[in-house]
Order: structure tokens, then C-alpha cells, then sequence
């Protein structure tokens, strides 16, 4: 077993805004790109994230081979409970995931 | 047409920027000086506010090494949403600095302010109007939920800052601005090609972020009628195509579309071209005009008033057992609470936040630790200051003694501070996610000019 982020060059995450959270994956190279891409599906990340799927929205930069992933917060930022007033942690509930 | 040159010192105006990059700068002769003094990400405490979150010493600084640099070339300089929120007390905060500097200086300005702090009477009667729109996610608004914002404010576009520039200020000292369109006014003004007057300014908006060397700080953004060309000017940073064009990933839900005031951007057939090592020429973005200008909203009210306290737990049988510790805890205090101060349940929240297991992520946590010792943070939301001190004085003595079973010596466990808990004031949420239709751009936007 691999984790994804030993499979990438990087992970960031960050608010886009205060309603929406966007995940940058920065692939290796295009073999990586695909098959990364090819792994992260809506499935997977709506479990992960507990995020409904029809509510993420998944982006292939094929130029920067790069797998971009956007969701609405579940909270907005600076929520009661909000945790993360960045989003900048969620990069590691993927790059912690084994695969 | 000539090229119309903007210099970017940093992303934003506190942060710090390298000066022998913006002297360098200087020197390639900009048209403008554009840099950004606004941000959400550290919440909505900001706007809810109206304060800065960067300190007056660091933004006084600063300033004043921007104020010197334009003077030498008698160009305009321009900041977009003062004081990190963009409301009308904030740029009259930053109008402050800038006569105090300008007096230490004694340089003779005229500054141009732009405000775009929106009233709740006014929005209210839009609100009315179905001038209003959400945007996704929805988030519901009503008259109530108006009436209880601190502050609003509208994004002002580039048709707001040209406004502005056209008076031909030496300063332009703007409220709540997007971040680009402090960069994109200028250009787009004198004919550069519109798409990508945007997508340049959306690429240079981080300051040297889109280059090899993020903490130089400064960019020069050269504009045409076809494209832009993109440089840092710090001597050891580079711009590549790689960076240049994965800045548009950056804080941005679709890395190839970018809404503003009057249309979006769509950068899927830009070119990114290397012209040597460090400089960067881009072409190809696409200004997709929308059929009606909208303006996008930000607002925050007060969500309640919190006290925090911190316990600091090393005992091992404690540490091992915490989850089910503070599950029970919690249990026993609302129950103390509804039966001492008479409160009832939703009148007040309780949370434990677990650091060294899951204090970030929460539910989304996957890794099960084994840490030396757990910090529990407990955080009490109530409708008043007074509610909250009162819970967090009833819970002390639980949060420090409370026993895991019923057979068995009370515990003590470690506080770092006296008092335990610590007054966090009021606490902020954000509560517009909407744009508004204006006929006419600066209805909602006023200019006032003055003279040091």
C-alpha cells in the first residue's frame, strides 16, 4: 500500500472564498496524472470529505498534469465549528489516503 | 498602442515585500503601482469588525516604501481593499496613515477614496427590488438576517477604480475592491486586449507567488493589445509557464473561469511562452461580457460571544480514555447548566476539541494516534459575553476534577493560565453569498477626493 502523497509531487488546499474549498494535486508526471485522476473519483471523495457527490466539481489541467478538486465547505469558514479557517489541511485527508 | 506597465509589490500590503525587487522595479519605469490590502482568509472577524489584521506598524511601513517609490516617478499608486476588509472606516483608516506618512515625508498628495461599504437600509430596499441574487451554495437571507450585519460591502470591478483614476489622484485609497480589478483598471483603460488584462492581473494579484521565489514579493506585469508578459523583478526569481499558468489554480474554485463586475474571463485557450528564463508571455484568455453588470456581496454579523478554556491532560489512563471522557463530561455539564442558570439547551454550545487526536479535522480524521498527552480545548458559545463567562466559571471545576468512573480519587488535571478561561468576545459569521445588479456601476460606490 502507497499513500497518494507519495505518489504526487503535492498537495495544497485552501478556501476559494469563504463558501468553497479547492484541493490542488500536482502530479509526477502524465502516467501519474491519469492514473491519479483515474483513482480520485467522486466516490472516493465524498466519503472522504463526507461531502455530497453531486456537490464536487473535478478539474484535469492536462497542461500542468495537474487534478484539481472543489467543494463547498460543509461549514462555512469561521463557523461556530469550523476547525480550519484556511482549508489548508484538508490536502492531508488525501495525501495520508492510501490507495 | 504602448504597453501599460504595472508593477505589484506584493500580494498584499503587510506582508512584506523585497525593496531592492521593488527598486529594481523602479527602474523598468511602471505606469502604476497596484497592491491589494484585503483578504477573507483569516474570517469574517475582520469585516465583522471593520478592523485590519495586519498591524498599523507593519502597513505604516510598508506604505511609506511604496509612498517614497511613487513619488520618484510621480506615477499613481494604488491600494484596493484597505485594511484588510474594504469598509468605509478602514479606507479612512489607511487615508490617516497616509497624510501622517505623507507629513514625515513632506510630499504634497492628492488621494482619491473610494468607498464601497453598502447600508443595510439600502440593501434592504435591493433585497425588496429582487435586485439580489445568490450565488452557490445558497445562503438564505431575509430582512432579520440583514438587519443584524455589521458590515457590507460590494466588490467593486475596474470600472469603480477607473472612476477613481481618472481623477488623477497621486493615491487611490479603495474600499472593498476584487483582487484583480486593482491590477486590470489601467490597462484595460488604455486599450489593452480585455481578456487578458484579467488574466494578468488574476496571475500577478499573489504578488511573486507565480514565480520560483514567493517571499521576493514583486511582479511587473507588461500589457498589450494581444497579451501580457510577466516577470518578477527580485534578481533570482524566475516566472516559467509552469508558474505562471498554475496560479490560476491558486484560491480558485475553477482554475479556468473567473467571474468579475460586468462578465467572466475563460482562460482554456491561453498560451503560456517562455521568452527567456525569467520572463513569461501569455495570450489567448477570453472576457465573456454578461448581459447585466452584478457587483458580488460580503457580509458578517455577530453569531454569539465565546470563552475558551485549555486543559492540559498527561495522565495516561485519562489521555487513552479521552473521547469517552469529555462524551460524558459533556453529558453531565448540560445537564448542571440547565439545572443551575436555568438555560436551556440551544440557548448555549459546548465543544471539546481534542488536540493531539483530532483537533483539525474532526470526523474526518483517520489516523488514531497515541500521544504523551491531549489539550483539550473547551469553547462555550452564548447569546451574551456575560452567559458564556458564567458557563465556562460554572464548568471549571468539572473541566479539572471530573473522574472518569464513580469509584475513584478525583483527578487533577493542568491549566497553563489564570484565569482558566479566557474572554474571547463576540464571534462572526459570514452571511452573504450573493451578487447585486446595479444600472449603473458607481450607484452603490462613492468617490471623495482629498489634499495633503
Amino acid at each position: 500500500m502507497k499513500t497518494i502523497g507519495s505518489l504526487v509531487r503535492n498537495i495544497r488546499s485552501k478556501n476559494a472564498g469563504p463558501y468553497w474549498v479547492t484541493i490542488d494535486v500536482f502530479c509526477k508526471n502524465k502516467k501519474s496524472f491519469l492514473e491519479i485522476s483515474n483513482k480520485l473519483n467522486k466516490d472516493l471523495l465524498s466519503k472522504a470529505f463526507k461531502i455530497k457527490k453531486n456537490k464536487i466539481k473535478t478539474f484535469q489541467i492536462d497542461n500542468l498534469n495537474v487534478f484539481k478538486i472543489s467543494f463547498p465547505r460543509s461549514l462555512v469558514q469561521g463557523h461556530m465549528e469550523d476547525r480550519d479557517m484556511h482549508g489548508a489541511q484538508y490536502s492531508l485527508i488525501l495525501s495520508e489516503m492510501n490507495v | 498602442m504602448e504597453k501599460t506597465k504595472v508593477l505589484v509589490p506584493s500580494g498584499v500590503l503587510g506582508l512584506g515585500f523585497d525593496n531592492n525587487a521593488f527598486e529594481n522595479g523602479l527602474k523598468l519605469s511602471p505606469d502604476i503601482i497596484s497592491i491589494d490590502g484585503g483578504s477573507t482568509d483569516s474570517g469574517p472577524f475582520s469585516l465583522g469588525t471593520g478592523t485590519s489584521k495586519y498591524s498599523r506598524s507593519s502597513i505604516k511601513s510598508e506604505w511609506k516604501r511604496l509612498m517614497i517609490g511613487r513619488a520618484k516617478l510621480n506615477i499613481p499608486l494604488i491600494i484596493g481593499s484597505c485594511g484588510t476588509c474594504g469598509t468605509n472606516n478602514m479606507v479612512d483608516w489607511m487615508e490617516e496613515i497616509t497624510i501622517e506618512i505623507a507629513n514625515e515625508l513632506n510630499q504634497k498628495l492628492k488621494i482619491a477614496k473610494l468607498y464601497s461599504e453598502v447600508s443595510k437600509k439600502d440593501l434592504k430596499k435591493k433585497f425588496k427590488n429582487n435586485q439580489i441574487y445568490q450565488l452557490d451554495p445558497p445562503v438564505r437571507l431575509d430582512k432579520d438576517k440583514i438587519d443584524r450585519m455589521t458590515h457590507i460591502v460590494a466588490l467593486a470591478g475596474a470600472e469603480q477604480i477607473q472612476n477613481a483614476i481618472k481623477t488623477n489622484a497621486d493615491i487611490i485609497l479603495a474600499g472593498r475592491t476584487t483582487d484583480t480589478a486593482i491590477i486590470s483598471a489601467l490597462p484595460l483603460m488604455k486599450g489593452a486586449n480585455i481578456g487578458s488584462s484579467w488574466h494578468g492581473a488574476k496571475v500577478a494579484e499573489c504578488g511573486a507567488l507565480c514565480t520560483t521565489e514567493p517571499t521576493s514579493g514583486v511582479v511587473m506585469i507588461e500589457f498589450d493589445k494581444n497579451g501580457f508578459v510577466i516577470y518578477p523583478t527580485s534578481k533570482n526569481a524566475k516566472c516559467t509557464p509552469e508558474t505562471v499558468s498554475a496560479h490560476m489554480l491558486y484560491e480558485n474554485a475553477d482554475p479556468f473561469i473567473l467571474h468579475e463586475p460586468g462578465g467572466y474571463m475563460d482562460v482554456k485557450k491561453a498560451n503560456y511562452k517562455a521568452l527567456n528564463k525569467r520572463k513569461v508571455q501569455v495570450n489567448g484568455a477570453k472576457w465573456i461580457k454578461a448581459k447585466n453588470y452584478y457587483v458580488k456581496l460580503e457580509g458578517a454579523r455577530i453569531a454569539g460571544y465565546q470563552t475558551s478554556s485549555l486543559i492540559l491532560i498527561r495522565d495516561e489512563r485519562y489521555v487513552n480514555n479521552v473521547e469517552k471522557w469529555t462524551n460524558k463530561l459533556k453529558k453531565f455539564l448540560c445537564k448542571e447548566i440547565n439545572q443551575r442558570m436555568l438555560l436551556r439547551s440551544k440557548d448555549f454550545n459546548i465543544q471539546f476539541r481534542l488536540i493531539g487526536k483530532n483537533a483539525t479535522l474532526g470526523s474526518l480524521e483517520k489516523k488514531k494516534s497515541n500521544p504523551n498527552e491531549v489539550g483539550v480545548l473547551c469553547i462555550i458559545t452564548a447569546q451574551t459575553q456575560e452567559i458564556s463567562i458564567e458557563v465556562s466559571k460554572l464548568i471549571n471545576p468539572f473541566l479539572l476534577h471530573y473522574p472518569l468512573t464513580k469509584n475513584e480519587e478525583l483527578p487533577t488535571f493542568a491549566f497553563p493560565f489564570s484565569p482558566v478561561h479566557a474572554d474571547r468576545g463576540a464571534l462572526f459569521e459570514f452571511g452573504l453569498n450573493h451578487k447585486l445588479k446595479l444600472n449603473d456601476p458607481m450607484s452603490i460606490f462613492k468617490i471623495k477626493l482629498s489634499q495633503t
